[in-house]
């Protein structure tokens, strides 16, 4: 009644949206890198948005299934293959049991994600499935999934109705100078004039220090003022651009610790955390400067859209079934 | 440059930082609880999560209920009240520690490090309870403050691999407590034998910024009482508000 990790890949972990409301604790939010792969692939498969998938990196890992489900696969390319032949990402694809679906080494992106129809059977830790690796937390016992492992799903799904017309395109994740936008603050009063601007308007590289925690780039130093890059230790927001004395940014991510004593020089807006998110080294970057309001129109612009498509899914789904159910 | 406090400064687009000075200051950190706890009584939909620091206050919202200006709106307002402090809302949660040598083998460091007996050490750290100005490094690790400047010890030249969860330390003129097994340079000077991180609980960690922690020497026999009580899941801690 699930799947079987006959791999389980370089780091393979359970996520969901993340553990909130206890940041005030210390507990770290983690949850999935790369929400928008995360929203795509549940909305495909009928999920809420808040579900649990199975995120992976590198080299993925491979899965047999003990029951039939459906399944879609969205986030970074990894050469998904289910018995040996390609299978479409951003879209919902029915398996069988006794299937094998195997992911290969990244080729593009750096997260992938599978989400399971009826979701992942595993407990919710303090209202989350999220693991939390450092405090072996959540997921499957706290820790990354390894060769053997089973998980179960929560309910069976053979199939879902319209599935020729479950998939989106896959989004851009931008080119060769992939540019994010960002909001100032909350230390940007600590930077000279022209740190600021070395940061606006100088190119940024993606290095190989990067884990679920932090991105750290690499590029123009970025000066501090008299006021210096230590702050007393305060809260962390996803997406935070920390800036030490070294004046090398440093990007907090999903398993970022709740507090922190280094000067926020701006914040990624949350459209564009899944951008960074799937960069690697040495992928160049570029900030861009935003508004808060213009961050918020654009994040609701985003919302709107899988508002509609949700809606789309469901609105066909319910036609489909009153069909069905007069046929019969 | 002088900077007016209480500032409201935009952190992303779905949270925001209010800074109530650029000090560590108690009074500072009362007053930045009291917008929290008068924020959720208010209960104000939108508003996510709250993550106290020393002087300022992550505030978490939701930008499709709340935007940016509304959400400074809601902040001026509940700032030009005048805060109560959290004074009024004293809670202090006692925590047993064994500070025998066994439990606390750098008790001995200190004691001689501020020229005093070992008991006097124990007295001095159960003398008075510890302001909690905020949690993290990881969960439930307090940042108190308050400690007696005779205890104060500078911390170990090289941190620990392993601390037991639950050792009690004094790092500099900070004391605190490790929730979790990890890694430390604090001087640890005893051990409290219940969990004080333990996500099964709908309270996984007994304590929160604003409280109290009030320390009580246990003896090495009530340690192992103590320790069986709670991991048979019977202990509670005795809080007083």
């Amino acid at each position: 009644m699930g799947i079987v990790f006959n791999k389980g890949g370089i780091f393979t972990t359970v996520q969901d949206y993340g553990r909130m409301g206890y940041q005030n604790l210390g507990f770290h939010v983690c949850g999935v890198m790369d929400r928008h792969a995360y929203w795509a692939a549940n909305l495909l498969v009928d999920n809420t948005d808040r579900e649990a998938v199975i995120e992976f990196t590198i080299s993925g890992p491979t899965l047999y299934f003990t029951s039939d489900t459906v399944i879609c696969i969205t986030g970074g390319d990894f050469d998904p293959k289910i018995n040996g032949e390609a299978v479409p990402m951003y879209a919902a694809i029915k398996v069988q049991k006794g299937d094998e679906l195997e992911m290969g080494f990244c080729k593009s992106g750096t997260w992938g994600y599978v989400a399971f129809a009826g979701g992942l059977d595993v407990p919710q830790v303090m209202g989350s499935r999220s693991t939390d690796i450092k405090c072996r937390l959540g997921g499957l016992e706290g820790r990354q999934i390894k060769d053997g492992d089973e998980i179960h799903f929560l309910s069976s799904v053979k199939t879902l109705p319209l599935m020729g017309q479950r998939r989106i395109e896959r989004p851009d994740y931008g080119g060769d100078v992939v540019e994010l936008r960002v909001t100032m603050g909350p230390q940007d009063d600590h930077f000279t004039e022209k740190g600021i601007r070395t940061f606006l308007e100088s190119e940024y590289t993606v290095t190989s220090q990067c884990d679920r925690m932090g991105y750290r780039l690499e590029g123009d130093v970025i000066e501090h003022n008299e006021l210096g890059a230590d702050i007393i230790s305060d809260g962390i927001a996803k997406g935070a651009i920390q800036v030490p004395s070294s004046g090398q940014p440093i990007i907090m991510m999903s398993d970022r610790q709740t507090l922190g004593g280094y000067t926020k020089i701006a914040n990624v807006i949350s459209v564009d955390l899944s951008k960074i998110a799937q960069c690697k080294y040495p992928q160049k970057v570029r900030f861009t400067k935003v508004s808060v309001e213009e961050a918020q129109r654009i994040y609701m612009m985003e919302r709107e859209r899988f508002r509609l498509l949700n809606e789309r899914f469901i609105k066909r789904s319910f036609i489909h079934r009153l069909f069905n159910h007069w046929k019969n | 440059m002088s900077i007016e406090y209480p500032r409201i400064l935009p952190t992303g687009d779905r949270a925001l930082t209010v800074e109530f000075g650029n000090e560590i200051d108690e009074h500072i950190n009362a007053r930045l609880m009291g917008l929290i706890n008068h924020l959720s009584d208010e209960r104000i939909k939108g508003i996510e999560e709250f993550v106290p620091s020393f002087r300022a206050v992550l505030i978490h919202y939701n930008p499709a209920i709340l935007t940016y200006s509304a959400m400074e709106k809601i902040l001026k307002k509940a700032l030009e009240v005048p805060i109560r402090e959290n004074s009024h809302r004293k809670r202090i949660v006692k925590i047993p520690v064994c500070y025998d040598k066994q439990y606390g083998p750098d008790i001995e460091d200190v004691a001689k490090h501020a020229g005093i007996s070992v008991e006097e050490v124990i007295k001095i750290h159960t003398a008075t309870p510890y302001l909690v100005y905020m949690l993290g490094f990881q969960p439930g690790f307090p940042y108190l403050g308050g400690l007696d400047e005779r205890i104060h010890t500078p911390r170990l030249e090289t941190p620990r691999i392993k601390l037991e969860a639950g050792s009690v330390g004094i790092g500099g003129g900070q004391t605190g407590l490790y929730p979790m097994e990890s890694p430390g340079g604090w001087r640890i000077i005893g051990v409290t034998p219940v969990r004080c991180y333990n996500p099964e609980k709908d309270k996984p960690i007994p304590y929160m910024a604003g409280d109290h922690i009030k320390f009580e020497s246990i003896t090495k026999e009530e340690f192992d009482e103590l320790r069986r009580l709670d991991l048979s899941g019977g202990y509670e801690f005795e809080v007083t508000e």
